[in-house]
């Protein structure tokens, strides 16, 4: 379905199919790009974030869904699950240059804070490997829970989490040793992790529990659980997915999947503050570069919701390719 | 009575994982399950059970549990007793009693399954439902040492019955088998047109008169005698076929007399599972099931999984192998158990069902999921599907 983005609309579309509309532009500046993973479309949509439109779309492989960019903004690092392979696409020409060897079924990855590695968690083999971007070789894997999914480095790089959403927990690996040194069980269907900016906490989502947990570095234990309520959702609707924290780490925004809403969670005090109305079925979210918006990716209406973080408000649906997944945006 | 033990996971011990963990020895967790022989009498050639159905499911969950089990210091094993005919189910309980084993999975008629539940009434002993599909075990025999997997005769039909009201297929042509199955499920359809306002225009019964379902020829005789069997109904909009003895429903697609679409027991069929099921993750069920077992998952290996990960779920939260800990938690607030249905699965409290999404399923692929959008219900929509508590004759003993 698809969003509707004029006043006439304005209250069914809000009411019905969960899309935000437009409500003022952004000011212009510096255009960044956003790139979107589309899971169905087996395809990368390009925004210009100036234009707010899609720019280009790129024929990937086949269900492409993870998405990273190099460090240098050059390369597109792109998990295609089905083709047992990450795709590396240049940015300038957007043609394939290669692919990363990255076991089976790959469905998300991470860079290490060096640029060097691609870790990336393979969903069918219960392992996370390492994969040297220059070499494009395989360095090492480590093996962990049943159904591998989130993935996140500590800001010094010398940890890796991995959560495995059948077992149901966050495994941290030392990248020195390359082996696990806690596991922490959190709730059901653990699918995202995403590191505090001071690095003392680990802040993981649970799908099917409904639930955020924040994990203490320090002791490998849970310090609290974060859940969502929103008037006249069940409770089994609201499925927190992705993560990402706003540029000054004061704020987490929390994709909650079939909710079709984004919640602004406060670092410091674990509370909902709001709950911003986007797309159906809300993946994932990337910050534009200078930590003005989000992108958000809503799987069921085939669009982007854009965020604008200073307002609290969405001003833009952008309608992109089919079951769009993964986000990133480079300058 | 033959006896087969799995041990999956003591290999996985050598490895090295938390070297704190290592100090202890694992903590056990044994588990049985009690099977009998699926019939074999089934209309379609892809439909013949395979001789590891159902258990192949819990075998794959105690993979899965294993998996989690390393990092947790837990191993888990099934010591699976599949019984022949006129083998006494209640040796098989003894003979896991003596094992020291009180976690039970049971693919057992109903009869069968309520003698085992009775005859460890006073030990502390908990037994997973993994194929009955009878109300009766839910409802005036409900027993409280028993949880069940496996979704009723209502709650299939229910399923159906939301689906075909919103696609307005609101007349229905009912056929029913002359078996006493069928006739459960009969009666379950005629209560979701009661329930969800359908009508049913016309009742038939299909009689069994026996014989095999395979031959070199069959399909010249059907093409003649389902035309017969469903002339002269009156308009209708869908013919419910109720043949849980798999006698007839699957000839009704294509050669009804009327040109209508078939759903029930044949053509669209409300289910737990389907080995085409591949939304919310389950792809990546469906392909570990096809690594270890060579074939699709069917409903019978999907619930028993459910059983095994519910077990895993237990004891990987209390670290516990105790039956009355784990009997606690398993009745406690905090239980669910995620299992590719799109939300978390937990208990109906006042009879220990499994709360679940039905999949509506052509054997080709998931038609639609219910609940469907706009069946609400003040507690959980889920509970749009089958005898709700206010109905229930159930009183946990």
């Amino acid at each position: 379905m698809m969003c509707l983005d004029r006043g006439f609309f304005f209250r069914r579309a809000l009411l019905l199919t969960g899309c935000a509309v437009a409500l003022a532009a952004p000011t212009p500046g510096i255009a960044f790009t956003a790139y979107i993973s589309n899971e169905k479309g087996n395809s990368i949509s390009v925004i210009d974030t100036d234009k707010l439109a899609v720019v280009n779309t790129v024929k990937v492989g086949q269900r492409p869904r993870g998405i990273e960019l190099s460090k240098d903004g050059k390369e597109l690092f792109i998990c295609a699950g089905d083709d047992d392979t990450i795709n590396i696409i240049d940015t300038k020409t957007f043609q394939n240059i290669g692919d990363l060897p990255s076991g089976a079924d790959p469905e998300l990855l991470i860079l290490s804070p060096d640029g060097k590695l691609v870790y990336v968690s393979n969903e069918n083999d219960n392992l996370v490997t390492a994969i040297d971007v220059a070499t494009r070789k395989e360095v090492f894997d480590v093996p962990v829970g049943v159904e591998p999914e989130g993935m996140a480095v500590s800001p010094d790089g010398k940890t890796l989490v991995n959560t495995s959403e059948t077992t149901n927990m966050a495994h941290f690996i030392d990248l020195d040793k390359r082996e696990i040194v806690a596991n922490v069980l959190v709730d059901a269907r653990p699918r995202f992790a995403v590191f505090t900016p001071d690095a003392k906490e680990l802040w993981v989502s649970a799908e099917v529990g409904g639930s955020i947990s924040v994990i203490d570095i320090a002791t490998h234990t849970i310090k609290q659980k974060i859940t969502f309520e929103v008037p006249g959702l069940d409770k089994e609707a609201i499925q927190p997915v992705g993560l990402a924290f706003t540029a000054d780490g004061k704020k987490l925004y929390a994709a909650l999947g079939p909710a079709n809403r984004v919640a602004v969670i406060d670092t410091a005090t674990k509370k909902v503050e709001k709950y911003l109305l986007v797309g159906q079925r809300v993946w994932h979210l990337a910050l534009t570069p200078d930590g003005k918006y989000f992108y958000t990716t809503n799987g069921v209406s085939n669009d982007v919701s854009v965020i604008d973080v200073a307002n609290l408000k969405v001003i833009k649906s952008i309608q992109v390719g089919s079951f769009p997944w993964g986000v990133v945006i480079g300058k | 009575m033959r006896f087969w033990t799995l041990i999956v996971a003591a290999l996985f011990l050598a490895s090295a994982w938390t070297p704190a963990a290592h100090a202890a020895d694992p903590l056990q967790i044994k588990t049985g399950f009690i099977r009998q022989t699926h019939s074999r009498e089934t209309i379609s050639i892809l439909d013949i059970p395979a001789k590891d159905d159902g258990i192949a499911g819990a075998q794959l969950a105690a993979e899965d549990n294993n998996t989690t089990g390393k990092f947790l210091n837990q191993v888990y094993t099934i010591d699976d007793i599949h019984l022949k005919d006129g083998d006494d189910p209640i040796a098989a309980l003894n003979t896991l009693l003596g094992k020291g084993i009180s976690l039970i999975m049971l693919d057992l008629p109903a009869d069968q399954m309520l003698a085992v539940a009775d005859a460890a009434k006073d030990k502390d002993v908990i037994f997973f439902n993994t194929s009955a599909p009878e109300d009766s075990l839910r409802e005036e025999n409900c027993r409280a040492n028993v949880f069940h997997i496996a979704p009723t005769y209502s709650m299939l039909a229910d399923g159906l019955a939301e689906y075909l009201i919103w696609k307005r297929w609101n007349k229905w042509f009912l056929i029913q088998g002359s078996h006493p199955e069928d006739k459960l499920f009969g009666d379950a359809i005629r209560r979701s047109a009661k329930k969800f306002g359908a009508k049913i225009v016309d009742d038939r019964t299909y009689e069994d008169t026996g014989g095999g379902r395979r031959s070199d020829s069959g399909s010249v005789q059907t093409q003649k005698l389902i035309p017969v069997a469903t002339q002269n109904a009156p308009a209708y909009d869908v013919l419910v076929a109720a043949d849980e003895s798999d006698v007839f429903a699957g000839y009704l697609p294509y050669r009804t007399y009327d040109a209508r679409p078939v759903a029930g027991s044949g053509g669209l069929k409300p289910t737990s599972w389907d080995p085409s099921h591949e939304q919310w993750g389950a792809a990546q069920l469906q392909n570990r099931f096809f690594k270890l077992a060579s074939r699709g998952m069917n409903a019978r290996d999907n619930q028993a999984w459910v059983a095994m990960r519910v077990i895993g779920e237990a004891a990987s939260r209390t670290k516990s192998n105790d039956p009355k800990v784990l009997k606690a938690f398993l009745t406690g607030p905090d239980f669910s158990v995620a299992a590719f249905k799109s939300q978390r699965l937990t208990w109906r409290s006042w009879n220990q069902q499994l709360r679940q999404p039905i999949l509506l399923g052509d054997g080709r692929m998931i038609v639609s999921v219910s609940p469907q959008e706009g069946f609400l219900h003040q507690f959980s929509e889920l509970d749009t599907l089958g005898y709700d508590q206010p109905e229930t004759k159930c009183k946990l003993k």
